[in-house]
């Protein structure tokens, strides 16, 4: 019984020490905090913890990046709450949900922690929670800017498919492109749900619902991968409007090959390294940019891909 | 024990010690114990021990604790429930149609959630009795339906999926502040003023302790381990519980009211997730679509590494108790250690393996089977 127990002990000890040795190799002092909102297999932020490895190495600090693994909000909090408690120089968190994230947030301020929003949220929402600055893609303007485009192209009707419905910015990337077209939004929204398979099916029902559908939007590479296949499937690839937010591999190669219009790249890794270099030079010498960062939006088209393609994924 | 073995097991003596050692609940101290040295160890000054710290964790281990009473309860008596996730979602978006939408009072839209929660609890547990299907396939049809109700309702009634502005609704609400507020808030900002916990530096509340009181959260978590326990222990109902899992038929033709037993658990899990639910609601103040997911899971997990059998009849909820609290510490725990968070799932199934296997050999020194 009792060598059962310490056999227990010790296996733990010994799986977990060779982790805990890399956490602590560091040994830095300036530490901070990345929190995002995404669930483990959201493959999007991969480009933010590249961005957040690369700062981390150019500035010498230390950046820890953190997630709740199924997306659920309420953890998210809970994280930044352990966050604050762990006392870091500086958190940078996304504001996915202003109710819910402001709370932990205003705590960690007034508790002497700089923070910065990155990613999710506004301008106006940062400067209410007394962060130093937002640095990101305000989500209506950009889904507003893209109807716009889109309605220049002669787009009347569309479809959007929204791989992540319980986050409101999604939602408002959608009612943006809506109001931007001049149109009422209605059922042209679809929850598309995560799962490759799902949405190709989802997207290819839609559209042999409504065959007259102008423009598909997608809102992501989780979405827009498995929309290029049921495009090139149903044989609309090419002849529907097609724009996607974000970009990624097989996005750059639609856009390449002419089934994607456009795409908008709101530069997460920007997102991701200029929040870490910003805290850095700040609590080094005291020096802070004096407005929030745009990190976005921009329209990638089929022109000036070079660049784009060779970092898709990783940088980009 | 070797003399006493050829008589009647039921009177057969065993030493203090073993009995000490033989109880369902051994596996969830050891596995304290282990978790609380590790950390002691790894994270002792990364803050998880400070006041903000402490009651970080605690709070994530009261969650826990709250879905896993109302878990383990229903895995004695021989019953899954898969839905606790999506009820978690559900209750907590009812809660915001009813008082943010249609602008009722926070309490009657409280107690209406709780009434319809418990109510398809009632139903989930009618279906698995009647039909004889496993409750495994039933409540992970429920799933699907509440996750889809809790995404299509606010879709349908406010065009979008997460809902706000309950904080400001429930604002002098008393059965708001039952749920959502926070106890010994006095002893706490004494605690502020003498120094022992750490207080604001700056913004509006400076001089105010960084932990302001027990919220209520920990105080129900407490609250439903005790009745849970002593129900389960101290009265027939318990007794009948553990029949009803252990041998449905045999209880039967004793007179145990297995039926009733059964629907009566599922009712009690769902009215758990209800109180998770409206708790965080009355904290974050919003209702949202993903609340809850894969919070099922997390619960049975608490449960089974507290010492239930998944086959029913048998477990403790002082042990899924604690269960829940090495769930909490070491999630929470892994944070404060800076361990890689991609790494978090690879604890948990270590962590779950060990338990599993502790409390088996546990069982079998118990049971004597082999």
């Amino acid at each position: 019984m009792k060598s059962a127990l310490k056999k227990v002990m010790l296996s733990t000890a010994l799986i977990a020490a060779p982790l805990m040795a890399s956490a602590e190799a560091h040994g830095d002092d300036l530490t901070y905090v990345l929190v995002s909102h995404a669930p483990d297999s959201d493959s999007w932020w991969n480009t933010v913890k590249n961005g957040v490895a690369l700062a981390a190495e150019q500035m010498d600090v230390t950046v820890e990046y953190r997630n709740p693994p199924t997306g659920d909000l309420g953890d998210m909090a809970r994280i930044i709450e352990q966050a604050a408690a762990s006392n870091p120089d500086g958190i940078i968190t996304t504001l996915a949900d202003f109710d819910v994230l402001s709370g932990p947030i205003r705590a960690a301020v007034d508790q002497g922690i700089d923070v910065i929003i990155m990613n999710s949220g506004s301008p106006e929402q940062a400067a209410e929670v007394g962060a130093l600055m937002y640095v990101g893609q305000p989500e209506y303007d950009a889904g507003f800017a893209a109807g716009q485009r889109a309605g220049r192209d002669g787009v009347g009707s569309f479809l959007c498919v929204n791989h992540y419905i319980s986050s409101p910015s999604s939602t408002e990337r959608c009612q943006g492109f809506a109001d931007g077209l001049g149109v009422d939004m209605g059922n042209q929204m679809i929850d598309s749900g995560q799962d490759p398979s799902e949405i190709k099916n989802r997207v290819q029902a839609y559209l042999s619902a409504n065959p007259d559908t102008d423009a598909v939007l997608t809102l992501g590479p989780t979405s827009a991968d498995p929309t290029i296949l049921a495009l090139e499937e149903n044989g609309m690839a090419g002849d529907i409007y097609f724009g996607t937010f974000d970009l990624g591999e097989e996005i750059v190669n639609g856009l390449k090959s002419g089934v994607i219009n456009w795409g908008i790249d709101q530069q997460p890794f920007l997102q991701a390294y200029l929040p870490v270099i910003v805290l850095a030079n700040y609590d080094r010498y005291g020096v802070l940019p004096g407005n929030n960062i745009n990190s976005g939006p921009g329209f990638v088209t089929r022109d000036a891909l070079a660049k784009v393609e060779e970092f898709a994924g990783e940088f980009r | 024990m070797t003399d006493a073995s050829n008589r009647d097991e039921r009177i057969k003596e065993t030493s203090s010690l073993r009995r000490a050692m033989i109880r369902p609940e051994l596996g969830g101290i050891v596995g304290n114990i282990a978790v609380f040295t590790f950390f002691l160890l790894f994270a002792y000054d990364s803050g998880m021990f400070s006041s903000q710290g402490v009651l970080n964790w605690s709070v994530v281990s009261a969650q826990f604790m709250i879905i896993a009473v109302g878990a383990c309860l229903l895995m004695i008596a021989g019953e899954f429930d898969l839905s606790v996730g999506s009820m978690i979602g559900f209750a907590g978006m009812m809660i915001a149609i009813f008082g943010v939408t249609l602008a009722w009072p926070m309490w009657i839209a409280i107690l209406t959630t709780f009434v319809i929660c418990v109510a398809l609890g009632a139903v989930n547990g009618f279906i698995v009795v009647r039909t004889g299907l496993p409750s495994f396939i039933v409540t992970l049809a429920t799933l699907f339906i509440l996750r889809g109700f809790t995404i299509f309702i606010p879709q349908t009634l406010e065009r979008k999926t997460i809902i706000g502005g309950i904080r400001e609704t429930a604002e002098g609400d008393w059965l708001g502040a039952v749920f959502g507020g926070k106890i010994l808030k006095g002893f706490f900002a004494w605690l502020g003023d003498i120094g022992v916990i750490s207080v604001f530096e700056s913004g509006t509340r400076a001089g105010q302790p960084v932990v302001d009181g027990v919220p209520m959260l920990i105080v129900w978590a407490i609250g439903l381990v005790v009745v849970g326990h002593v129900v389960l222990t101290r009265t027939r109902f318990g007794n009948w519980i553990f029949a009803a899992g252990g041998d449905a038929q045999a209880a039967r033709y004793v007179g145990v009211p297995v039926e009733r037993v059964k629907i009566l658990m599922f009712m009690f899990t769902a009215f758990c997730a209800t109180v998770f639910a409206v708790c965080q609601v009355m904290e974050f103040g919003s209702a949202g679509a993903d609340r809850g997911l894969l919070k099922e899971f997390e619960a049975i997990i608490a449960v089974v590494i507290g010492g239930a059998l998944l086959t029913g009849g048998y477990g403790s909820v002082i042990g899924a108790a604690l269960g829940a609290l090495i769930f909490g510490v070491v999630q929470q725990g892994l944070f404060f250690a800076g361990v890689e968070s991609s790494l978090f799932r690879v604890f948990l199934g270590v962590i779950l393996l060990l338990a599993v296997i502790l409390n088996t050999y546990i069982r079998r020194l118990i049971t004597g089977e082999r």
